[in-house]
């Protein structure tokens, strides 16, 4: 009581002074604290009202408008609009403004479907019905309306409606199972633990008794920590007990293999810690994206060039008033009058004259592209695993031709390279070994009396030491069956696959774990006796002590600490035991690629284990700073242990992921291996994985190295290996790297002034090698390392692969990164951008995928400039010739359609189905990624060549339209053609032209692109002879009136058309016929292989190519 | 979402992930919704331009073209087109004093005669032209300032016209009939053409006024207010274009011919592309087989100026003109095909160097190996 009291005091001082928000008091089933007790401030929660809606129904057009209008390209279209309602412009503003409605609604109505979705799915969430204690009776309500501090009673099967306090179950224990499938794809049962001193009050009339409060803390996103502690009050009297995340049962989780629980609700509607993990991720953006930025900026300025040179000419020629204003053409009085804006509202007018250079839809196709286009990612059933059923995922699709980018890829090992498939080889008790196999045949015997207690006292404390639970087989029509029907009915789950190896292989030798039953673990010995001890502590396993205990007592009322770890976390906490030939073995296993694990315990006195709950429960009462006094405690407790022995345990590396390794190194990425396994191990598997090669030269930069010489020599010593070999033979390099070194290497480091170089150093030589393993990593080293490498000069795209949770930091670092849907839960499948249900399938993804959406994406970024150039600079050069007066060339139906119908399909259709090489050439032939890389299709010198190509193209269709129009006829009767013919004319040929040359650059036609390229062709000519087939009532100008009809009647516009397109299309043609032909790339070697059917040739060119890059 | 319901269809079908076409055709009648389209394998036609499959197809372009070329080049000589500038710029031309005493407020107008001489007689039917330069008639100003339903007939236009036509849209309070700045300046000089026989006698050479527009033109997109009859009373309520001597229901005695419908006055509202243009003006039809439309010889054109250009540095042409098939004298074309033939034949030949050279070379290289 009175310690109780005392953490109250602190609270509310805490409370009172600064940081009271940072907890909150619940009253359980809202009833008020006895008096007496220190009044708390009625906090306010929200309703259980989950919303995952944007918007309502009222406020989705502002708000939505506001959204889109956020976006600087909207933004920029909604200015140019508004300028035309504005002002005179030579334009209407349906020009500019029918596009973006098009665009703005398209979007609008997308995101209002999803909305819409969304506002469904709320609402089923919503209103489901929840069973509620209210004054002992079972009320029925609807989850929304659910209050935090509201007893609701769960059954089997059904899921949590909030973020609950966990206070009596169904069972005696007051445990109860939960599957968070849903939260993080874990489908493995967890324990959850009830208040110790509400677990008894199992019906709706004993839970309503519960008098109590708890504080904790205020909701926050952590889905695995907790803190919070709960008085009961019986009586007079108060008791405080601590709360952690075992009481805490998580809003979306399901409750599995128990008939009911009662439990009180803390943090409820938008505060339950799954609604506040919904928070989106922040935006990657693809390189492609800021390159295009970058000409978009470019032909911002170029814009504006134009505009203020166009504006200057026509001040310089308005100068002669006879040609300001000519007797024939006089201005209206208004116009006269606004002599100072009239210059900007010039400039203003040629803006948006040109403003078509800056298409609207480009952004719409580029989204569209990259939308559909992630749809072949998810259909590749090459791609799909048929073990797990899964297929690759794609969270995010902004960053499909990303994957065609990648310089980098940091891998994790175990799950990623690695099955994650456990198997126990082998374990070794004081420098004997034993193999399950040989053990089950009774071969190995071990004489001495203690020799034997040993073996059996490390047989015990594997079985002991863990935190498995034992699944019960459940019969189809539903029958339980308990796990005394036999051993086969039964099987193990955690969530770490090593123990439930090590405690599959303790059956295998004899022991077999049976269940944890009222805190008593049931061992099934060798001689088929079952042994119980009582589960005093476990202290739980966490990456940073890489190890785990529990606190046993056996029925002789010994007490025993179990201590299984890393061996880096055992040996120096080992006080006796055979060390050296356990250190051995456990190296030795480790060169093999296996996973070890050392074995410990300690002898506990009844004395000392008082001393240890006392440091545990000090630690666990602690609201703050819990986790580093627990971190603590545990240090404390595990100490002066007694080496037993080791185990070792397999990891297969996955299928196929050798060559994908090598494919990736051969399409000139590097990887980097990140793993918090110990060196041996993880070298082994690197090996294995051919990420090294018997010639390739390893490179130590481990702490083993640093304790003998100092960093720095460390250091430059390897960047002069590396650099002298740099010019002479392909030697290839390795390099090694601990978590301890890498941290010495990035911490900065006042004393020494070089500090700021070894970044650098260690950059130079990782640039050198071919492939880098970084072991004994925490997860947010691995970020660091990605960070490191994303900031170096280079800025090179990297791209992570993890499948676990401590990848996830990593992942969310990398340009791209990569999930793998394996054992260790969803968290990293979540995280990710892209997933995949296997390593090898990062092989399709970045050689064909990758490879394609890069291709597609950079053609579609440089065609709709070139395309606009195209259809801009004509009218830029229109202006010489009428007197800079913003005379638009072209008819507003094809100014306006230009870009979203007669020219869009095409492209979109391209950008989505373009192969220019065949699949598995690309797949077969890895070197053709080098071919792209480094963004190379986006590079200024193409760009520039893309521009010219279309100032060139517009200049021979405007002058040779202009030639043909020059003071003379081309009719055969005599009749004259007006400036909308010209237009007409320059227009036809512009449409032919552009999609010609896209239909040129088409590697890959099926009869889709047949269709669409054609067809957008007939559409252009149909729309035109209809659109100036009819005297539209609704126009108030009928200037396209047989103009289109009357052109095709001329032989000449005929012939000039032909002559226009050809000469327009000429000189690219030319170029891509002699630079393939004196310069050819690999790409285009194969494309000219394969053309040839002869799949030989194809293999023979390829080799030949990877021959001469590996050199 | 997307996952799980595949996932229900990938359970039945066992396939191979290394979807050869053997493969895929299984895949496919197995699983009806994993097509060839979503497996990105669709059959395809995957041409590539090397100088190989380009050099024929330059070589049959330049055989085109050139053809085509010298043709089209030969029929542009063969026209005859005769030009004389009578803006009277010059103190020695004929219509200097009608050029330099202009004024707006006359009401006689100015007469003045100009002589030339055909060299070669003009066979076939004749194009009379006038032609204006430094004259924008592209303007956006100048364009716009029409009302095209006033033009096709409609009444309430008539009365009220479009604000694209001001400052030419209300004169006197009442509204201008056609509106805008385009029919304002309708062209109005008048020219006459006499052939000086031998003896001195001027022999007038009948020109045609009819199909100088187009026909669609002339029959739907320019309508009168009400039918061609009684123009004077449709057109009452309305005024004259500020510029105009004559109302619009007198720009001719032929009911056919006037108002809205005057084919001059069409063809002066198809605004020109280009500051310097050429308009249709009349037509000389051949009358017999034996002789030359214009022979060869003196003629007299008599012009009654009343179109003022001297001010904003114009000129105005007469221009007469054969027409072929591809129009009037252009050159241009013939060249450009000749030249853009030429240039295909060229590079065709160098192709050929590039393909026998390299080509070859690096897919010979191959083989050995």
């Amino acid at each position: 009581v009175f310690r109780a009291g005392m953490y109250r005091v602190l609270l509310v001082q805490c409370a009172g002074e600064e940081n009271w928000v940072d907890s909150r008091t619940i009253y359980i089933g809202h009833k008020e604290p006895p008096p007496g007790t220190e009044a708390f401030i009625q906090q306010r929660f929200p309703d259980n009202r989950i919303v995952s809606s944007k918007y309502t129904f009222w406020n989705f057009i502002p708000k939505n408008l506001f959204e889109q209008f956020r976006r600087v390209a909207n933004f920029y279209f909604l200015i140019i609009f508004l300028v035309q309602l504005i002002i005179d412009t030579p334009t209407s503003p349906i020009t500019s403004g029918l596009p973006l409605f098009f665009v703005i609604t398209v979007t609008a109505i997308k995101q209002g479907y999803e909305d819409w979705l969304r506002h469904k799915a709320d609402n089923a969430v919503n209103r489901c019905p929840v069973h509620v204690v209210q004054h002992g009776k079972i009320v029925r309500k609807q989850s929304r309306k659910l209050r935090v501090g509201d007893v609701v009673l769960v059954k089997e099967d059904e899921s949590f409606p909030c973020d609950l306090v966990l206070l009596s179950t169904s069972r005696d224990d007051g445990t109860c199972y939960v599957t968070t499938a849903s939260l993080d794809g874990e489908s493995s049962h967890k324990t959850y633990y009830a208040v110790q001193d509400t677990k008894a009050y199992n019906t709706e009339k004993e839970v309503d008794a519960i008098h109590a409060t708890i504080e904790c803390e205020q909701p926050q996103p952590d889905l695995y920590k907790f803190v919070g502690r709960i008085n009961v009050y019986m009586g007079n009297e108060s008791v405080a007990r601590p709360l952690g995340s075992e009481n805490l049962l998580l809003r979306g989780a399901t409750l599995k293999n128990t008939s009911y629980i009662y439990a009180v609700a803390i943090y409820s509607g938008m505060e339950t810690k799954m609604a506040l993990n919904y928070q989106s991720k922040s935006q990657k953006r693809s390189a492609v994206e800021k390159s295009m930025n970058a000409y978009l900026l470019v032909y911002l300025c170029i814009l504006i060039s134009k505009a203020i040179i166009n504006t200057a000419l026509k001040y310089v020629w308005q100068a002669d008033p006879n040609r300001d204003e000519p007797w024939y053409n006089h201005r209206t009085e208004t116009e006269r009058q606004r002599h100072l804006i009239r210059a900007f509202t010039d400039f203003l007018a040629f803006m948006v004259l040109f403003n078509y250079i800056i298409p609207v839809s480009m952004y719409v196709t580029v989204e569209m592209q990259k939308f559909l286009g992630s749809y072949f990612i998810m259909w590749d059933d090459e791609m799909m695993d048929e073990e797990l059923g899964e297929r690759a995922v794609v969270n995010t699709s902004d960053l499909n031709e990303e994957l065609g980018q990648v310089e980098y890829v940091f891998t994790d090992k175990t799950g990623t390279l690695t099955e994650n498939n456990m198997e126990f080889i082998e374990c070794c008790v004081d420098g004997h070994v034993y193999v399950p196999q040989v053990i089950c045949n009774g071969q190995v015997t071990d004489t001495t009396k203690e020799g034997w207690e040993r073996e059996e006292l490390f047989f015990r404390a594997l079985c002991l030491c863990h935190t498995v639970q034992v699944k019960e087989e459940e019969t189809v029509d539903g029958i339980k069956h308990g796990i005394h029907q036999g051993k086969s009915t039964s099987f193990y789950i955690s969530s770490s696959p090593d123990e439930v190896a090590l405690v599959e292989g303790m059956k295998r030798l004899g022991f077999t774990y049976l269940r944890l039953k009222d805190g008593q673990m049931e061992i099934l010995n060798r001689e088929d006796e079952i042994e119980k001890f009582e589960l005093l502590e476990v202290l739980t396993f966490d990456s940073v002590r890489r190890r785990m205990s529990v606190i046993v007592k056996a029925n002789t009322g010994e007490l025993y600490l179990f201590c299984k770890g890393a061996d880096s976390s055992i040996f120096p906490r080992v006080v006796s035991g055979k060390v050296d030939q356990i250190r051995a073995r456990v190296e030795q296993n480790a060169v093999e690629g296996l996973r070890t694990l050392c074995v410990a315990y300690r002898h506990l006195s009844p004395e000392q284990y008082e001393e240890v709950c006392h440091l545990l429960s000090d630690a666990k009462l602690a609201l703050q700073d819990r986790d580093r006094r627990l971190a603590e405690a545990y240090d404390l407790i595990e100490k002066d242990l007694i080496l037993l022995g080791a185990t070792a345990v397999e990891d297969r590396l996955q299928e196929k992921a050798a060559d994908t390794i090598e494919s990736l190194h051969k399409a000139g990425m590097k990887v980097w291996v990140l793993t918090g396994d110990k060196m041996e191990t993880a070298a082994a598997t690197c090996y294995a994985s051919k990420l090294f090669r018997r010639s390739t030269q390893i490179l130590e930069l481990t702490t083993k190295r640093t304790e003998e010489q100092s960093l720095h020599d460390v250091l430059f010593d390897l960047s002069r290996t590396v650099l002298r070999h740099f010019s002479g033979d392909c030697t290839d390099y390795g390099l090694i790297i601990d978590g301890a070194t890498l941290s010495a290497v990035m911490r900065p480091n006042q004393d020494d002034l070089n500090s700021g170089n070894y970044k650098e150093i260690f950059l130079e030589i990782c640039r050198n090698c071919s492939a880098v393993l970084c072991c004994r990593m925490a997860p947010l080293q691995k970020a660091q390392i990605v960070k490191l490498i994303k900031a170096s000069k280079e800025h090179p795209i990297t791209l992570a692969v993890g499948d676990g949770a401590n990848d996830v930091s990593m992942i969310l670092e990398a340009h791209v990164g990569i999930g793998i849907m394996g054992k260790e839960g969803r968290q990293a499948v979540r995280n990710s951008d892209y997933a995949v249900p296997k390593f090898k399938h990062l092989k399709k993804m970045l050689l064909v995928h990758g490879h394609y959406y890069y291709i597609r994406i950079s053609e579609l970024v440089q065609y709709f400039f070139y395309k606009n150039v195209c259809f801009i600079f004509p009218q830029f050069l229109y202006q010489f010739f009428c007197g800079f007066s913003q005379q638009p060339l072209y008819d507003t139906a094809y100014l306006t359609l230009y870009n979203i119908s007669f020219t869009s399909l095409p492209i979109l259709l391209y950008s989505l189905i373009e192969q220019h090489i065949n699949m598995d050439i690309l797949k077969k032939d890895p070197t053709l990624y080098r071919d792209i890389s480094k963004n190379s299709l986006l590079r200024w010198p193409i760009f520039i060549y893309w521009t010219i190509l279309g100032v060139y193209d517009a200049i021979v269709m405007f002058f040779g339209a202009y030639f043909l129009f020059d003071n003379t006829t081309f009719t055969s009767n005599g009749q004259m053609f007006g400036n909308w013919t010209f237009g007409t004319l320059v227009f036809t040929v512009l449409v032919f032209t552009v999609t010609f040359k896209l239909a040129l650059d088409t590697h890959y036609w099926t009869w889709i692109n047949h269709f669409v390229i054609w067809g957008s062709l007939i559409f252009f000519v149909v729309f035109s002879l209809l659109w100036g087939g009819i005297i539209w009532p609704f126009l108030n100008y009928q200037r396209m009136y047989y103009v289109f009809m009357q052109m095709l009647s001329s032989g000449p516009a005929w012939l000039s058309i032909i002559l226009l397109i050809t000469a327009s299309l000429l000189p690219d043609v030319l170029k891509k016929v002699i630079w393939r032909s004196l310069w050819p790339t690999t790409t285009e070697r194969i494309q000219v292989s394969g053309e040839t059917k002869t799949p030989a040739t194809a293999t023979r060119v390829s080799r030949r190519d990877a021959n001469c890059a590996d050199v | 979402m997307m996952a799980s319901s595949y996932n229900a269809k990938e359970e039945d079908g066992h396939h191979s992930g290394s979807a050869s076409h053997g493969g895929a055709a299984v895949v496919k009648s197995k699983k009806p919704d994993n097509t060839a389209f979503k497996q990105q394998r669709l059959p395809a036609w995957q041409p590539i331009l090397t100088a190989g499959t380009v050099l024929p197809a330059f070589f049959v372009i330049g055989l085109i073209f050139i053809p085509i070329g010298i043709g089209l080049y030969v029929t542009s000589n063969n026209i005859k087109e005769f030009e004389i500038d009578y803006t009277g710029v010059d103190m020695n031309s004929a219509c200097y004093s009608c050029a330099k005493n202009f004024s707006w407020n006359s009401t006689t107008s100015c007469l003045c005669t100009v002589d030339f001489t055909l060299e070669q007689p003009f066979e076939s039917n004749v194009f009379m032209y006038y032609g204006l330069s430094n004259f924008y008639q592209n303007h956006r100003r100048y364009v716009k300032s029409r009302d095209d339903s006033q033009l096709n007939g409609d009444m309430s236009a008539l009365t009220n016209p479009s604000k694209e036509c001001e400052p030419y849209r209300m004169s006197e309070g009442l509204p201008i009939a056609p509106c805008g700045a385009i029919a304002n300046s309708l062209f109005n000089d008048t020219l006459k053409l006499y052939y000086l026989e031998a003896n001195g006698t001027r022999n007038e050479i009948p020109l045609v006024k009819k199909g100088i527009a187009w026909w669609t033109d002339k029959h739907v997109k320019f309508r009168n207010p009400g039918g061609n009859a009684n123009l004077t009373a449709v057109f009452q309520a309305t005024s004259k274009p500020v510029n105009w001597r004559n109302p619009v229901y007198e720009l001719d005695q032929d009911p056919e011919n006037n108002g809205f419908i005057n084919e001059d006055f069409i063809v002066w509202m198809r605004t020109a592309a280009l500051p310097t243009f050429r308009k249709l003006y009349r037509i000389i039809q051949k009358k017999s087989s034996t002789m030359p439309t214009l022979p060869s010889g003196k003629y007299v054109l008599d012009i009654t100026y009343n179109y003022p250009v001297l001010s904003f540095d114009g000129r105005k042409r007469m221009i007469l003109s054969t027409i072929s098939w591809m129009g009037g004298k252009n050159p241009f074309l013939g060249i450009a095909y000749i030249t853009v033939g030429s240039i295909c034949f060229f590079l065709g030949v160098v192709l050929l160097i590039i393909h026998h050279k390299y080509d070859t070379r690096s897919t010979g290289a191959d083989i050995p190996n």
